[in-house]
């Protein structure tokens, strides 16, 4: 066991939170509140290498390890859990499936770019009635012998409208179930996608989210990832350690939120003193304490398994679960210990808790973790 | 033109400042270590001035143990070529002035920060200039190379002076230098293992302060609200507590 840090692991994190707290807060307010994409910031993000942290060097990424992403992500989300979300679908979704399921070409043509941050990409699982079952993909890729014939719609897709390459998941064989779907890279200018209206979210509201609707839309033989039926497959791998990423933010969002509420508590006084005297105060910051430690534990735990290639099944669930619901109380008890000024935009900690609450929604709902988590109790 | 940056180790700003042996000595149990950021403005000045061209390396040095090599690995994550540590303990002004003099010979410019922020010496770079028999100019806030020389902005009462100025140079920069300093890349973080840093012996030099003890400032005093009616008391409380008067 050796929970020490490496030099270079420790520098991620300073730059991260150096640039988050310095380019980020900034401006985080009004992106939230009229719903402006941070472009600026995800170059800027890119250029210092977070678009594609894990990705090969050759491959146009940075070659970090897991714990550093988990480090960076806990750092930008304290601040920003929408800069978050659009790195997080980047890195652990669109690049990692590309890295590790693509092949050579499809690496050269879509992987440099989106590990280097050149272009961003989203990636297209959930439908209108297909979330957490996803075995049940409405969206059709016919296949036309010489090309694929994608048609369908597709929902709550981060970045979809800044995005240029997107992965797309659709059935292609209806009667083998989920042996007969498969993931498919799509460039987004491709004719026949339309973008539904940015939707008017609750939180997280600086990343643009959209449904994309596909009317016999074109992709080439070559843009299958891996053999024929091998897209639920690949859904699932790809999700499990993105898990690890929302499972980060989650975390971020509840070490943000208690680092605001020690130094509000530290400072409001009430009752002749600084309400971090009062017990009632003091105790709800040692609860958030705990729960984030072990938030931070779990994704860590998660991480190193990814790193040193040991299934991360059951790691990354209970990461996501367990930080997405501490992300919950935390967030609101951070509100509790401001009063009146936590539910006033200015302190920032009442959009940390409307932007926790997707944290138990998407990338598997906390219901589905648990599913994961208590399969594995119960099997054999 | 070879530029050297000199680079103090110092604890975080935001460091809650203890003492230890009686308040002979900085406890530095559990403090994170950081770029002396007056340092850190002037590495990233010396940046900019070789992506303008004109510069072939940026060393970065320090006086200090094996501890202090992470801030060196920082420097040069965020950009310089290479780095020198002088293997010894930080002593004192002239100590540290005296170590780095047998490593700067044959750099055009030394960039030096005004102070830094653990003890505010104000020294090491008017004293290395005065050993290197270099020439040296303080509290610049801008730097620019002309051909063999340099163009100096320097911060002086009430205005600023430019200067035009031969090399070797060293300069002592303060606020201005450069905007803010630069986060490093990630590219940049993981090459930093792989540029030299070179361990340099100590010389032998004396120091020339000895700390005797440390005292912390008195906590700040209550704020004191002065009714509307008695506003001529503000003048006594001035003149006899505050002594400003």
């Amino acid at each position: 066991m050796n929970f020490d840090f490496t030099e270079e692991q420790l520098m991620i994190k300073q730059a991260a939170r150096d640039f988050a707290q310095r380019e980020l807060v900034l401006d985080v307010l009004e992106r939230d509140e009229k719903s402006i994409f941070p472009t600026q910031h995800i170059k800027k993000l890119a250029e210092l290498g977070f678009m594609g942290m894990m990705v090969d060097p050759e491959y146009g990424g940075s070659g970090m390890d897991t714990i550093s992403y988990v480090l960076a992500m806990e750092e930008i989300s304290k601040i920003d859990a929408s800069v978050s979300v659009i790195m997080s679908v980047n890195n652990s979704l669109v690049c990692y499936g590309l890295n590790r399921f693509g092949n050579e070409d499809q690496k050269q043509k879509y992987l440099i770019p989106l590990a280097s941050g050149e272009v961003i990409g989203a990636f297209l699982l959930s439908e209108p009635e297909a979330g957490s079952d996803a075995t049940h993909q409405h969206t059709t890729a016919e296949d036309k012998r010489d090309h694929y014939l994608i048609n369908g719609t597709k929902n709550w897709i981060t970045s979809a409208n800044s995005a240029s390459t997107y992965i797309v998941i659709a059935q292609t064989h209806p009667d083998k179930k989920h042996r007969g779907i498969n993931a498919f890279i799509v460039d987004r200018n491709s004719p026949g996608i339309t973008l539904g209206p940015h939707e008017d979210k609750m939180g997280m509201r600086s990343s643009d989210t959209h449904s994309v609707m596909f009317s016999d839309v074109v992709v080439p033989k070559e843009n299958r990832i891996g053999e024929d039926g091998f897209g639920f497959k690949f859904a699932m791998m790809v999700l499990e350690a993105g898990r690890i990423g929302i499972a980060s933010q989650a975390l971020g969002l509840a070490s943000g939120a208690m680092e605001r509420a020690a130094a509000y508590a530290k400072e409001r006084k009430a009752f002749g003193t600084e309400i971090a005297n009062h017990q009632a105060i003091a105790f709800k910051l040692s609860d958030m304490s705990v729960k984030v430690e072990n938030a931070r534990n779990l994704c860590l735990k998660a991480a190193w398994l990814k790193d040193n290639h040991k299934p991360i099944t059951l790691a990354s669930a209970m990461a996501k679960q367990y930080a997405a619901d501490i992300a919950m109380e935390v967030t609101t008890e951070a509100v509790q210990i401001h009063g009146g000024y936590g539910y006033v935009k200015e302190y920032h900690v009442e959009r940390l808790m409307r932007e926790a609450k997707l944290t138990q929604i998407y990338e598997g709902t906390s219901e589905v973790q648990k599913i994961v988590i208590s399969r594995d109790l119960l099997k054999g | 033109m070879k530029i050297l940056v000199l680079i103090s180790n110092v604890p975080d700003t935001t460091t809650k400042i203890r003492f230890t042996g009686d308040n002979t000595s900085f406890d530095d149990a559990g403090v994170q270590w950081i770029i002396n950021p007056w340092d850190e403005l002037a590495l990233t000045r010396a940046m900019e001035l070789k992506e303008a061209g004109g510069v072939d390396t940026i060393t970065v040095a320090n006086v200090g143990e094996k501890s202090t090599e992470p801030t060196l690995r920082k420097a040069l994550a965020v950009g310089a070529d290479d780095a020198i540590r002088i293997d010894a303990p930080a002593k004192d002004a002239f100590f540290v002035a005296a170590q780095l003099a047998e490593v700067a010979k044959g750099y055009d410019l030394i960039l030096a920060g005004i102070e830094a922020s653990d003890y505010n010496g104000n020294a090491v770079g008017g004293m290395l200039a005065e050993i290197l028999d270099f020439n040296s100019v303080s509290a610049v806030s801008g730097i620019n190379i002309e051909g063999d020389s340099f163009k100096v902005n320097r911060e002086i009462d009430g205005g600023s002076q430019v200067l035009t100025i031969s090399g070797p140079l060293v300069a002592i920069v303060q606020k201005g230098i450069a905007k803010e300093p630069r986060i490093p890349a990630m590219r940049g973080i993981m090459m930093a293992r792989k540029k030299p840093l070179v361990v340099a012996p100590p010389v032998d030099a004396h120091e020339k302060t000895q700390f005797v003890n440390f005292e912390l400032p008195p906590p700040k005093a209550a704020c004191k609200m002065v009714d509307e009616e008695n506003a001529k008391e503000i003048i006594t409380l001035l003149h006899e507590e505050a002594k400003v008067l």
